[in-house]
């Protein structure tokens, strides 16, 4: 996984609650065998007309925005369908933080396995950061995970919180699944001894 | 809470599922959990599978997944093969992937074919006191039996394909109790409504919701799983019902459950799980049964639900200006203005998805259709479950009912619920769905979703419009 440690650059603002993930990606186009290639479709409904044209007044289709690296939106971002298209979708576009109140707990997961960092801050901050992006070109936010800081326009520093072990993670770009794989004695023996402990748990089985 | 204190508190349901699966305590705040059943799908696996076989690796468990394709396949020509190719591509793709890793499947010409939420539960595969995966949100079904079930995304499915494991902070917990008993016409899927608009679609954010009360006690399995379905909307991570003898009488001689002495013993476990009565919960929401109508959605979330018999709320009413223009914008998607719910003409009716298409679905929607016909200019969908919802109901003739008062009769999936198969509305389309969610294009871009029970959108597709399902004796 690409590791993230700091990043600085355009924030764009989305100030809708509850963008669900078929706002982010509709399911019509998670027919796809990749992880790559999704940016296009990235909130599709919101980002083009019923022709496919772009949609003028939509954030992501203005500048300086259409080189966002990160997003600034309200409240319980990312609810809806686990899809892990949806970061898939955000990190195709180019976007590599997602500023909001809070997020859906799958969305939120799913993030930390994609190099892209989900940072909760208060209402009242994420509308300032929105208010900040009315700056333009300059509006240029730093997102610090080393240090645990979103960085102003202005200069400004706002702490904020993530658990340590994903942060960790994501600051080295580890392989979770090689990281559990060094855990496999431990595994077995669950499995062993839950074996031999209830004897009567079923397998799958298709045979009729 | 000191040590002391901790051993000494009774624990929740979720508590004891929880330290029954602990492999490991990790660093910060997360644990390794060993993750019992594993279904899979076409649409959340096929980047897993590619990161196996990346990496050399195996999967690690293959007696403990299911796989089944449900969300690209069409309901209708199912001699035919796949008309649309990325959909065709997928499922072939699945029916690849499953032989090379040696996974348990469930073909698309197979009678047990179905939604995957529908056949987990069906054969048995899903039991009290598992913890059950999917690459889908909707996996918090299975927790109708007693289960811990939730969704992940694509690497947590090769994760857990990889280590039968998951890395997972617990979260915390609520109890939803739900007091008294549902008035006549009111089901499992207005209790769901009404639980979401009162905790709002993130008030279940963080937790694991256990349903309690009188009212849940009392419902089938079916009304439960329909219940645990909705748990995501609220935010949840899993919802679960205590299991009971309701839920042992309807595991018993399923395929893939305990035969015999080995039943016993499971059942004897099984009754351990259950929340002690000193056990403390995060948050606690006590709620009467005699308060909830049968209820519709009005707008593009969830939340934003109502009694029949209530009014699209007026966006004037609302001090918060975020608030207020989010409900702008939904009216203006749904093209409503604010007054009463009923009457509203409807285009589509869609009766199916994990939410609401088993045999109590289809026979709720038949008893409303039984001598009826669906309104001149309404398209209505029934889609059963599974392929054995299917064969079930047609059984009792209850095919024959439903296609000769008008509805279509069609085979089992996802269809209509998420707009990625050939099943979907087109734009402005108004559509009374028994699926589980309302947002912007869900059904098809521009299609409008009014989310309400069986016996609603059976009413909804009779008189044309949006109506009370008790005017039907529904």
């Amino acid at each position: 996984m690409k590791p993230f440690t700091t990043l600085t650059g355009v924030a764009a603002p989305l100030p809708i609650a509850n963008v669900d993930t078929d706002k982010i990606i509709p399911a019509r186009f998670l027919k796809t065998l990749t992880r790559t290639g999704l940016g296009k479709a990235l909130f599709d409904g919101l980002r083009y007309d019923e022709t496919g044209a772009e949609r003028p007044d939509f954030v992501l289709n203005r500048a300086p925005f259409r080189r966002a690296e990160i997003l600034i939106a309200l409240d319980n971002f990312g609810c809806g369908s686990s899809r892990e298209h949806a970061p898939w979708a955000l990190a195709d576009f180019g976007i590599r933080c997602v500023i909001a109140p809070s997020f859906a707990d799958i969305f939120y997961n799913n993030c930390f396995k994609n190099g892209l960092l989900p940072v909760v801050l208060p209402r009242e901050v994420c509308e300032q950061l929105m208010q900040d992006t009315e700056l333009g070109s300059n509006a240029r936010v730093t997102v610090d995970l080393e240090r645990q800081v979103v960085v102003r326009a202005n200069g400004e520093e706002i702490a904020f919180q993530v658990d340590a072990g994903r942060r960790n993670a994501l600051l080295n770009g580890l392989d979770e699944i090689a990281e559990t794989l060094t855990q496999d004695a431990a595994i077995t023996r669950f499995e062993t001894g839950r074996a031999v402990r209830e004897p009567w748990r079923p397998a799958i089985s298709l045979e009729s | 809470m000191t040590p002391a204190d901790t051993r000494r508190a009774g624990q929740t349901l979720f508590d004891k599922i929880w330290s029954a699966h602990l492999v490991e305590t990790l660093a910060s705040d997360a644990a390794l959990l060993y993750i019992d059943r594993h279904l899979v799908h076409e649409v959340t696996s096929p980047q897993a599978f590619d990161g196996l076989r990346v990496n050399g690796r195996r999967v690690r468990r293959p007696d403990a997944t299911l796989a089944v394709p449900d969300h690209n396949v069409p309901t209708a020509h199912r001699d035919q093969e796949i008309r649309d190719p990325e959909s065709r591509l997928q499922v072939a793709t699945l029916v690849q992937n499953v032989a090379e890793f040696g996974v348990p499947f469930i073909p698309l010409n197979d009678v047990r074919q179905g939604i995957v939420h529908v056949i987990g539960p069906e054969q048995g595969a899903s039991l009290p006191g598992m913890t059950i995966v999917c690459g889908d949100s909707h996996t918090s079904t299975h927790g109708a039996l007693g289960a811990l079930a939730f969704g992940i995304g694509t690497s947590e499915v090769e994760h857990v394909l990889a280590t039968q494991t998951l890395v997972q902070a617990k979260a915390r917990s609520m109890r939803v109790s739900v007091e008294g008993q549902l008035g006549v016409g009111v089901t499992a899927k207005d209790m769901a409504l009404y639980i979401i608009g009162r905790i709002g679609t993130g008030g279940g954010t963080g937790y694991v919701i256990e349903y309690a009360g009188e009212a849940v006690r009392s419902l089938s399995m079916a009304g439960r799983m329909t219940l645990c379905n909705m748990s995501i909307e609220s935010g949840a991570r899993a919802g679960l019902v205590a299991p009971d003898d309701t839920t042992f009488d309807y595991i018993r001689g399923r395929p893939m459950a305990p035969k015999g002495a080995d039943f016993d013993s499971a059942v004897a476990y099984w009754r351990t799980l259950v929340s002690d009565a000193d056990a403390v919960f995060d948050h606690e929401v006590v709620l009467d049964a005699a308060d909830i109508a049968p209820m519709i959605t009005w707008g593009t979330s969830p939340e934003a639900v109502i009694p029949v018999t209530g009014h699209v709320p007026d966006p004037a009413d609302i001090a918060d200006p975020a608030i207020r223009a989010n409900q702008i914008r939904m009216l203006d998607y749904m093209g409503l203005t604010p007054g009463p719910i009923l009457d509203i003409p409807v285009d589509v009716v869609f009766i199916g998805s994990c939410t609401n298409a088993r045999i109590e679905d289809i026979r709720a929607a038949a008893d409303i259709a039984r001598g009826r016909r669906v309104a001149d200019g309404v398209r209505a969908l029934v889609v059963p479950g599974s392929g054995l919802v299917k064969l079930q109901a047609e059984a009792e003739g209850l095919d024959k009912v439903l296609t000769e008062a008008g509805f279509e009769w069609r085979e089992p999936g996802c269809s209509m619920c998420l707009g990625m198969n050939e099943d979907k509305l087109t734009p402005g389309q108004r559509c009374v769905s028994t699926s589980n969610r309302n947002f912007e294009g869900r059904q098809g871009p521009g299609g409008r979703t009014h989310l309400a029970s069986p016996a609603m959108a059976a009413a909804a597709a009779v008189a044309g419009r949006i109506v009370d399902c008790r005017e039907f004796g529904g």
